[in-house]
């Protein structure tokens, strides 16, 4: 018990074990910090910047900020919510991101965080960018038009011996996510089901099963993302 | 006080906001007694015959109708409202933007699967019909648009909260269910 610290979240007296990340403890205390590149499990990267907060006037990740002694953190505060909005607004305008067409629709965390942030419309200029799909693996679709480069199919889907089925190729605004071909074939369903699942968005899909969930049952559509932390 | 008066159009759409719009149902009834609708598909009335206070637009502009259509209602209209994804992002007619406008027409007219008739490959270029346009706009990078409903089609109970938030000066409520982008 000697390792449990106070801090402050929104001005909210919380508890927690010292070295647990901000976004972690918040989760414990009942208050949820939206995320999209972060998995439990995973070492946190803070690439994606959804997790933003504001500790003594500055902004921080907390997926990658251990929480202190003391600490005063700004969450749910407007200026940080639209800071977050905004950041949820660039990724729909830099993919192509088709909601009506996407069999990832109503379980795709990228469109839960545009509800939680009520985005009716993004305040920068569409990109259209012109992206490939790589339907050549037996088991799943690498859609890179709906990729937002999280890692998180990186980090988490590797064969037997440890190696990782997904990598980055190129680098820049050419980077992109691509399925190694040769694991890509020898892939299991297991491992198929993993990566649609880790998969934020609906940029790893498994074949055959699209749309197999009945609009109103998705996960996304009663509640809302982070619902199941908030007390 | 004159009723306020309602336009609406469907460019690149496929009526399905203009159905989310009916499916309102028998609160249509009240909407005929709030409102009185100018040029729309839904009473027939092809042109503007006076000033609109609200106008609907379903569907982006893929092509120079669409794109007349729009600045007569910016025009005609005091308030715009990009109803649905398409008028938002273009939606499903945008997935064509990056592949050339020759390909399209190729794979529509000559080189698709299912092109059987078109023995002389003609491409239709009648002077009678909109040219296409080099991609599919969102409606409010070709005019300003005051707001947006998103969905596919968007929420009956979203329109119909909307429009009795703008008619009645309500702040408008937005339950989780109702905003959704499919």
């Amino acid at each position: 018990m000697s390792n449990l610290i106070k801090f402050k979240i929104d001005g909210r007296d919380c508890m927690s074990e010292k070295g647990n990340f901000i976004v972690d403890a918040a989760r414990e205390n009942g208050i949820y910090i939206p995320t999209l590149c972060n998995m439990p499990g995973v070492k946190p990267k803070g690439s994606c910047r959804i997790c933003t907060v504001r500790i003594n006037g500055r902004l921080m990740t907390s997926c990658t900020t251990p929480v202190a002694d003391g600490m005063e953190i700004e969450s749910n505060v407007a200026e940080i919510q639209d800071l977050r909005k905004s950041i949820v607004e660039l990724m729909f305008v830099s993919g192509n991101h088709f909601c009506p067409s996407c069999e990832k629709s109503g379980s795709c965390e990228l469109q839960a965080l545009g509800y939680l942030f009520q985005m009716m419309v993004p305040r920068f200029p569409y990109d259209f960018p012109v992206r490939k799909v790589d339907a050549s693996s037996p088991k799943i679709i690498k859609d890179q038009n709906r990729c937002i480069q999280c890692k998180r199919c990186i980090k988490t889907i590797k064969d037997d011996q440890g190696r990782s089925l997904f990598a980055f190729r190129n680098r820049g605004h050419r980077l992109e996510v691509v399925l190694d071909k040769e694991l890509g074939h020898l892939m299991t369903d297991e491992l198929a089901n993993l990566a649609m699942k880790n998969c934020p968005v609906g940029s790893i899909i498994k074949k055959e099963i699209g749309f197999n969930t009945a609009i109103g049952s998705r996960k996304f559509d009663h509640q809302a993302i982070g619902s199941e932390i908030t007390l | 006080m004159s009723k306020p008066v309602i336009a609406t159009t469907s460019l690149a759409g496929c009526f399905g906001c203009h159905m989310s719009i009916l499916d309102i149902d028998e609160r249509i009834l009240q909407l005929i007694e709030l409102v009185e609708f100018n040029k729309s598909p839904i009473d027939d009335i092809k042109t503007f015959t006076k000033p609109v206070d609200i106008g609907i637009i379903e569907g982006g502009c893929c092509n120079s109708e669409n794109v007349e259509v729009l600045r007569s209602f910016r025009k005609n209209c005091k308030i715009l409202i990009s109803l649905g994804e398409c008028a938002i992002m273009g939606g499903l007619p945008a997935l064509r933007n990056g592949i050339p406008i020759e390909e399209c027409l190729h794979e529509a007219y000559i080189g698709g699967p299912t092109v059987q008739l078109n023995k002389e490959h003609i491409l239709p270029n009648d002077d009678e019909l909109p040219m296409l346009l080099d991609r599919v706009y969102p409606c409010h990078e070709i005019v300003k648009i005051d707001y947006f409903l998103p969905g596919c089609a968007p929420r009956a109970d979203l329109i119909w909260d909307a429009l009795v938030a703008l008619i009645t000066g309500d702040p408008l409520k937005l339950p989780y269910e109702v905003v959704k982008f499919d």
